[in-house]
């Protein structure tokens, strides 16, 4: 038996899974530094986001939930900061390749 | 389906651990051993064991691979010459079949341990409420083998020491470690100004949610360190000189006070370590409290290094 929110939670996981795989595509296929930091950072950040919604009407109560939206918006924060970071380095490296 | 996610991880890990052994770029192998650190708390998670996992991924993982890639770039300048001189095909041969041989070993030690596997959990349980605390790692930690944490807590203080008489002569007592400097309007100012109100929360959190839950002053301290060197490296703080009063004070307060508490309970209860009657929980609060400094200032400060400055010269 399986209820409406476990139908969406199963449909936003699986599309948090494909932002994922998306983005693991990007980091393999793509030819320079900047573009594979842009489809990491863009990619599963949308993928963790769409990851977190599904699980939140799975969490059992409030704090649990609270929890994992404070978790989602670490790891954006993080790695946003990080993808500028790595950037700026592999500029002053010169070319990113 | 659990078996199969089971089986690819253990895959992964066995692959990742060969990856980063035959790996020859310093670099890469360090790279390769923090995710191996990270999976690996994936496996301790998959256990169960939430506190072993939290451990591995703050310590194993995190601390040691940072302190590893500084290792790495310390080593930077001498790897070329380290590369080009390959050992002999003999020395090689031995060196493999030596680290076969442990292996082996290792797995014929696990796989002939007795089933069910010698324990004392089923001791613990019942005499775990008198500790007073939730956590069975917590009660072990701190009350049945309370004299494991007490050595290990001087250990690390040791090697801080070790670390620091590695400074030469005109440094000592000077600040250790870089002076970092940072953009003041750069993102790493900004992540260093508003990652530690957030990271100093959690890190308590942890340390509090140790008595009854996964957490305690370890996975605490790590990453309390671990804001206190982003605030360094973001050039917005330097580090204490390291002959300071209070550093010294700081960083040995843990250990002092965890051998006053043994040396109380020889006259209260009869041992050294022992705790009185209905004490058991202040008693271990009041050496987690006293250890929580101990561990950040120890963590962050390795991660520094020997003392390379004198005065305020930057």
């Amino acid at each position: 038996m399986i209820s409406v929110l476990d139908l969406f939670s199963i449909a936003a996981i699986a599309g948090g899974c494909f932002f994922y795989l998306a983005g693991t595509v990007g980091l393999l296929r793509f030819p320079d530094a900047y573009t594979r930091l842009h489809a990491l950072t863009k990619a599963d950040n949308l993928g963790l986001a769409l990851v977190v919604i599904g699980l939140l009407p799975q969490m059992s109560g409030l704090l649990a939930a609270a929890k994992l939206v404070l978790v989602w918006l670490l790891v954006l924060l993080s790695s946003a900061a990080v993808a500028q970071l790595i950037a700026r380095s592999a500029r002053r490296q010169g070319g990113g390749q | 389906m659990t078996t199969v996610v089971g089986a690819v991880i253990v895959a992964l890990l066995l692959w990742l651990a060969l990856w980063t052994v035959v790996a020859r770029d310093a670099f890469l192998a360090v790279a390769g051993f923090v995710v191996y650190g990270l999976l690996l708390s994936l496996v301790w998670v998959r256990l169960a064991g939430i506190d072993v996992a939290l451990t591995e991924a703050a310590i194993g993982g995190g601390l040691t691979g940072a302190l590893l890639l500084g290792a790495v770039g310390r080593l930077r300048g001498t790897e070329a010459a380290t590369a080009a001189e390959r050992p002999g095909p003999g020395l090689r041969a031995l060196a493999a079949l030596l680290a076969l041989a442990v292996t082996a070993a290792l797995m014929l030690a696990v796989l002939s341990l007795p089933d069910p596997a010698p324990t004392l959990a089923p001791l613990v349980v019942p005499n775990l409420q008198s500790t007073g605390v939730g956590n069975p790692i917590t009660g072990v930690l701190l009350a049945f083998r309370a004299l494991d944490t007490l050595l290990e807590a001087i250990v690390l203080v040791i090697g801080l020491i070790g670390v620091w008489s590695l400074a030469p002569d005109h440094a000592w007592g000077g600040r250790p470690g870089l002076r970092y400097q940072a953009d003041p309007d750069g993102i790493l100012a900004y992540l260093a100004r508003v990652l530690p109100p957030i990271g100093i929360v959690i890190g308590l959190y942890l340390f509090w949610a140790g008595a009854d839950h996964p957490g305690g002053k370890f996975q605490s301290a790590t990453i309390l360190a671990a804001m206190w060197m982003l605030v360094q490296m973001a050039g917005l703080s330097d580090t204490p000189r390291s002959d300071s009063g209070w550093l010294r004070l700081g960083i040995v307060v843990g250990p002092l006070a965890f051998v006053a508490v043994g040396v109380f309970g020889i006259p209260a209860a009869g041992a050294f370590l022992a705790y009185p009657e209905g004490w058991a929980k202040p008693l271990i609060l009041l050496i987690e409290v006293a250890l929580l400094p101990t561990l950040v200032l120890v963590l962050a400060l390795l991660m520094n290094g020997p003392p390379s400055r004198h005065g305020d010269a930057r």
